[in-house]
């Protein structure tokens, strides 16, 4: 397996979404590949990061802004 | 990766389908249960499209009036969090659209990549490299890099890995197909990882090494092009 096949299958293989055997043949290319190892590693630490942490905090009174436009709305009749 | 699949009629009807039906009923307070459940997605994804805190806020507020209003034509056989996810992300296109007075904007545009702009840095990060940073300076990094990444791909990207959102309702709801949805994630998450590699790459022993440059991912996978 070369590194570009690797590489359009890396989201697959990040997802679990590969079959048995082709995991086996992306885990091969793996052990021997030092730069598709990093980029294994590192791409899935980018996603696990961006998962959990929070970039964009609810900016505070906007949910109560929220409250009071849908209750004006209802007052016109509900769905 | 074996998937278990539910046996048909065992399937529990899921916990928003008995709130919308509530509200259907005129029970305003399950509305607020489904607010209070999805504002941070609705934020974040109306903050990710239209980068401006003001706008998302808007986007916000209109998203969840419009999904309160349209209630009715909310099929129980999709999800409601993506039938909501659909109309934030609309929502979301309206208003740059509007900032941008009148200048079409889709998910189609900026889809470019930008080789030559970033290191090409295949160095090895450090071990939990998000731990040498405050909090602070963590999401300002984050925020930073993907502001950086074209719409087209950040959109994907954010609805794909960060709200958890299937290839197949991401494809959907941008209207796009799989395979475009599929080509746009791998380019999103490579130049993401490529951008944060400049903060998070292992200290070299000397003080001014600079990151090892060893070739790039896009060479590597050559201009395979977007896929639409």
């Amino acid at each position: 397996m070369t590194c570009k096949e690797f590489l359009t299958l890396l989201d697959d293989l990040i997802d679990g979404t590969v079959a048995p055997n082709t995991r086996a043949e992306l885990e091969t290319h793996l052990g021997r590949c030092g730069h598709c190892e990093v980029i294994f590693n590192t791409t899935r630490k980018t996603i696990e990061i961006y998962r959990s942490h929070e970039i964009y905090d609810l900016p505070t009174g906007l949910r109560d802004r929220l409250h009071a436009a849908i209750m004006a709305r209802c007052k016109k009749g509900c769905p | 990766m074996a998937i278990i699949q539910p046996i048909a009629g065992e399937l529990e009807p899921h916990p928003d389908v008995a709130l919308v039906e509530r509200v259907r009923g005129g029970d305003v307070s399950a509305y607020d249960a489904l607010v209070r459940k999805y504002e941070r997605q609705v934020f974040r994804i109306a903050q990710h499209i239209t980068q401006n805190r003001e706008d998302a806020e808007d986007v916000m507020q209109d998203a969840f009036l419009k999904a309160y209003e349209k209630l009715e034509q909310f099929q129980g056989n999709s999800k409601f969090y993506t039938w909501l996810v659909r109309i934030a992300v609309n929502e979301s296109l309206m208003r740059l659209r509007k900032r941008r007075t009148g200048k079409m904007v889709s998910i189609d545009e900026d889809i470019v990549t930008d080789e030559g702009s970033v290191p090409r840095d295949l160095a090895d990060w450090a071990p939990d490299p998000e731990q040498n940073y405050g909090q602070a300076e963590l999401a300002e990094i984050l925020r930073k890099t993907i502001q950086g990444l074209p719409q087209g791909f950040r959109i994907v990207f954010v609805l794909r890995d960060v709200e958890g959102l299937s290839t197949e309702e991401t494809a959907e709801t941008l209207g796009l197909s799989i395979p475009a949805v599929k080509s746009r994630l791998l380019r999103a998450r490579l130049q993401l990882r490529e951008r944060l590699s400049r903060y998070f790459h292992r200290k070299k022993r000397s003080k001014d090494a600079s990151p090892k440059e060893a070739g790039s991912v896009e060479t590597i996978l050559g201009k395979t092009g977007v896929e639409k």
